[in-house]
């Protein structure tokens, strides 16, 4: 079944690629008539280094094309999906407030089934042919669902672990095995609580080494099954969270704060999405330089992030031009340089001209981050139904003050 | 021009401008009473299951069986409610224990002195630097760390965010001891206060027994409603319990603002039953504060009766004194702890100091920081002016008409502080959207009208009705118009209490969250929605920035407010300030 879907996913891109998207506007006008437009840019806000790279695309895109970007500060990329709803309920077909999002995953999954996403139009932008399609496959399947276009990938991420060296010597390797190091060390574990999405990706990471038949969280979840499928999860968290930071009582709101604890010495380890975080956070002094990154024996979870524009945007070409400038090589290099960002491209090595692979070269790794041959397998993202059903879940069970 | 109709001219100009005059009032009402009763119409249909835009066609309990079935709700509630009383009555008991044991001392005058500019700080900037200060990992533990504590990591206790809300409350108590104090001390200006007290400690009672059982009669029905208005901030707070309250679950408040956030749109009803229910929550919490006053009253009575003199009072005034400047000097540190982080390199846990220091946070975050800043300053600056002048054009018209301000216009005036905002404030979202303006720099500017202008008048009308009118009456007889009056005359001679007032309105419009995050539609940044957007980051540098941008605002409109009138009056003796 799974596999007639993707290759029906497989036809569609072909004759997408075959016959060009059903846009009126050549590139070259798009870029025109972006001129002078301004773009309201919706993307999560918790990490000041993103923020000032996005600052920075802004001024350059400003300064070549004459796009104007705002960043629109979201705490939650589902406050700018639940505006987009807000308007299309209201009536607003035109004239909408967001221009762009920073999207993937359930989010996406929302934004694509109730049709607030204008598109297809990623092929269009004439930095797309340098995207990794086959490589890297999540940049066309989201979460399991089909981009068809409707968004740009921006950016790669792996679900890696922090840890302290020097009070952490040897860090566990799977997470079994670290139920077993949590108990020997009360209090010097925590994971964000979720739905912010680090926390969630540890639940799925958990879900996906505990439950008995991983292949069943590639298909849409199903009630029945969602209790027995959990059950091992809920078990290993009933245990785990009495010897976690703060009993498990309180959690930090997002990776970032759990950065902070690292730094404070209140935890040994720190989860991320970006296999080169860690350096970037020390090379800025947020951390300190015994801190390593490491991954699980069984792969880790992984995944892409994207940009869509909204079905009312207002600056549609704008946000047009400025997703093909993020995508391209310069800005993407920029992206991966662990002093701005550190987050990996989306882009094929391959497919670039010698010139821009050597941006890429160039760059160092960082003495924290691990090197693609060591980060291992990429496991895939579950289906965007088991994140909704799992995040009420695990409300129920450790946020309902019992 | 014949003279004839250049005076029908004049005289028609005023007939003009008296009828703007009269009707000024009604304007002030309908427009800051308007998006509170639009907003919780606009509330209380969705809560009903009425949203066509939605798909809500009929009314329906359905949001409201939904709510009740939302895991966590009743601890939700009970969070928001057992902290919002607790604090009311920590910082009230404070307060009173205070002035009871230490009014007409020389230290009381000091403190008044030291009180005032926590004031003009907003309440999250507080708790931003509270939450470093009383961490585990925090100031105060890295001052006697490793050295006296013996901790070379920090312990895992629970400070704050504990599930009993324990820094909430104390986080909010702080910033509301001030704010009582100070009315406190308007009141007692109003009341023949240091002449009864002393009545009474001839007569043999303790200071502060000498206090509660004379003077405390006669201010407390002052300072009802600020108590009120403390009460309900307290039960509805947002952004405070974003930083310092748990998380599992959140207050009620906190969990409503993000229903509202959800992607799933039908969320929105169950977020508007929500808010309803957080309506009834604050009425049932004054109605329990009502029931509470019946009876302190009864006791109180027979507690009089008695005639107990209460002469062994030392050590409760010391206690009183402790925790008011104890409650002070945190704030204070930190609020220098906010300071110091801005200009942190590294600084691990035990160091007391950071170990380099430098300006990289501010010069990485200049820009934000001055566009969030201009916005704040832009919107604080109109929302005042703009509450200046509604609050001026109401007195004036009160002085000219003789229409006095009775208790129920009070109430009116206090009602936007008494309502919990999330309860209209989506229901005000849905009028700016109609409007078509919800988004942008007006909506904002508007949005903080409604909660500047309460301030703005109450700061003002003391002043403005104690204004000598003979001075008036003079100007008049040598041939002045009353506008002319009023310009040249009056609003000179009250131009400091006039840019007192800007800056108290100013200075509550730096520290208003939830109105800006609806109204601008999360597109509008100032120093505080982003304050508290980075807060959960924990990152404390740029926090530290933010927080210091949020005091300095205040504090240079209050400099201002005391230097302007300082040099424009410096040749004029009278008009200097003689205490």
């Amino acid at each position: 079944m799974r596999a007639l879907g993707i290759l029906a996913i497989m036809l569609t891109g072909m004759i997408a690629g075959g016959a060009p998207v059903a846009l009126a506007d050549t590139w070259e006008e798009t870029v025109t008539k972006a001129r002078g437009q301004t773009v309201f840019w919706n993307a999560w806000a918790g990490d000041e280094r993103i923020n000032a790279y996005i600052a920075w695309a802004g001024e350059q895109v400003k300064n070549r094309y004459g796009v104007g970007v705002r960043h629109v500060k979201l705490s939650d990329t589902a406050e700018a999906v639940s505006r987009v709803a807000a308007e299309k309920a209201a009536g607003r077909e035109t004239g909408g407030s967001v221009d762009l999002i920073w999207i993937n995953g359930e989010n996406f999954a929302a934004m694509k089934r109730n049709d607030l996403l204008f598109g297809p139009w990623t092929e269009n932008a004439p930095n797309y042919q340098f995207v990794d399609t086959i490589g890297k496959k999540t940049t066309t399947i989201d979460f399991t669902i089909p981009v068809d276009g409707l968004e740009a990938p921006w950016g790669m991420a792996q679900f890696v672990f922090m840890y302290d060296s020097k009070s952490l010597p040897t860090p566990p390797t799977s997470i079994k095995g670290l139920l077993n190091w949590a108990k020997q060390n009360e209090g010097r574990f925590t994971y964000p609580q979720p739905p912010n999405f680090i926390g969630t990706t540890f639940l799925k990471q958990a879900l996906i080494e505990l439950v008995e038949d991983s292949t069943i969280l590639q298909n849409e979840v199903e009630a029945n099954k969602f209790t027995a499928a959990t059950k091992p999860l809920w078990d290993y968290l009933d245990v785990l969270h009495p010897v976690m930071w703060r009993s498990g009582k309180v959690f930090p709101q997002n990776g970032p704060a759990q950065h902070r604890l690292l730094d404070d010495g209140e935890v040994d380890i720190a989860l991320s999405f970006q296999p080169s975080e860690a350096s970037s956070l020390i090379a800025r002094g947020a951390l300190p330089d015994s801190v390593r990154t490491f991954v699980l024996d069984g792969g880790t979870v992984g995944n892409t992030s994207f940009l869509a524009i909204p079905f009312n945007a207002k600056a549609r070409d704008g946000a047009m031009v400025l997703a093909n400038f993020l995508m391209s090589s310069e800005a993407q290099a920029r992206k991966q340089n662990p002093e701005f960002w550190g987050s990996g491209t989306v882009l094929a090595m391959d497919k670039l001209p010698i010139t821009e692979q050597n941006r890429f070269a160039n760059l160092k790794l960082g003495i924290a981050t691990l090197s693609p041959k060591d980060l291992g397998v990429t496991l895939l993202e579950p289906h965007t139904s088991w994140v909704t059903a799992l995040e009420a879940a695990w409300a129920e069970r450790y946020a309902a003050g019992k | 021009m014949s003279l004839a109709a250049n005076l029908a001219n004049d005289a028609d100009w005023a007939r003009r401008r008296n009828s703007a005059l009269r009707a000024i009032p009604l304007v002030t009402l309908l427009l800051f009473l308007g998006p509170v009763a639009a907003g919780l119409i606009g509330t209380a249909l969705p809560a009903f299951g009425y949203l066509p835009a939605l798909g809500g066609e009929t009314l329906s309990w359905v949001p409201w069986r939904h709510l009740l079935a939302a895991p966590g709700l009743a601890e939700s509630v009970r969070l928001s409610f057992v902290s919002g009383l607790a604090t009311t009555v920590v910082a009230l008991v404070i307060v009173i224990l205070f002035c009871a044991g230490w009014h007409g001392t020389r230290g009381f005058a000091r403190v008044q002195r030291l009180l005032s500019p926590l004031l003009s700080v907003p309440h999250v900037t507080v708790a931003f630097g509270l939450a470093f200060v009383l961490a585990p990992s925090g100031w105060i533990l890295r001052l006697v760390s490793p050295w006296a504590t013996g901790f070379e990591r920090p312990p895992d206790i629970i400070i704050a965010q504990d599930p009993a809300g324990l820094t909430l409350i104390a986080g909010l108590a702080i910033k509301e001891i001030p704010f009582l104090f100070l009315m406190t001390l308007a009141a007692l200006g109003q009341v023949d206060a240091a002449r009864t007290r002393t009545m009474a400690r001839t007569l043999g009672y303790g200071p502060i027994a000498a206090w509660l059982k004379t003077v405390f009669p006669q201010i407390y029905p002052q300072i009802r409603l600020p108590v009120f208005a403390v009460l309900a901030y307290a039960v509805s707070v947002v952004d405070v319990a974003i930083v310092l309250a748990p998380t599992t679950p959140p207050p009620l408040a906190v969990q409503l603002v993000r229903w509202f956030n959800d992607p799933e749109l039908a969320m929105r009803f169950v977020a508007s039953a929500g808010a309803i229910l957080q309506l009834a929550l604050v009425a049932a919490a004054l109605i329990v504060w009502w029931l509470g006053e019946r009876a302190v009253i009864c006791l109180g009575k027979r507690w009089i009766r008695t005639g107990w003199r209460w002469r062994r009072d030392g050590w409760l005034r010391r206690a009183a004194a402790v925790a008011l400047i104890g409650g002070f000097a945190i704030a204070f540190f930190s609020l220098l702890s906010m300071a110091l982080w801005s200009v942190a390199g590294r600084w691990r846990f035990p160091e007391a100091l950071p170990d380099t220091i430098g300006l990289a946070t501010w010069i990485g975050n200049a820009e934000r920081l001055t566009a969030a800043g201009w916005n704040t300053l832009s919107v604080g600056l109109a929302a005042s002016v703009v509450a200046l002048i509604f609050a001026v054009g109401c007195l004036e018209n009160e002085a000219r008409f003789g229409k006095r301000a009775t208790n129920r216009a009070l109430l009116l005036l206090y009602l936007p502080l008494l309502v919990p905002q999330v309860a209209f404030l989506f229901g005000a979202q849905i009028m700016l959207i109609v409007l078509n303006i919800d988004g942008s720099w007006v909506a904002v500017a508007w949005s903080h009208l409604v909660f500047v202008l309460p301030y703005v008048f109450l700061s003002l009308a003391d002043p403005y009705r104690s204004w000598d009118d003979r001075y008036a009456r003079t100007a008049l007889c040598l041939g002045a118009g009353p506008w002319r009056v009023l310009r040249c005359v009056k609003l000179p001679m009250l131009l400091r209490p006039i840019l007192v007032a800007v800056a108290v309105g100013f200075a509550v419009s730096v520290g208003l969250y939830l109105p800006t995050l609806f109204a601008g539609a999360g597109r509008f940044d100032t120093l505080t929605t982003d304050a508290v957007s980075l807060a959960a980051s924990g990152n404390r540098r740029i926090i530290g920035a933010y927080a210091l941008m949020q005091m300095l605002l205040p504090f240079l409109a209050f400099a201002l407010a005391a230097a302007v009138p300082a040099w424009m009056f410096r040749h004029r003796r009278g008009l200097r300030v003689t205490h």
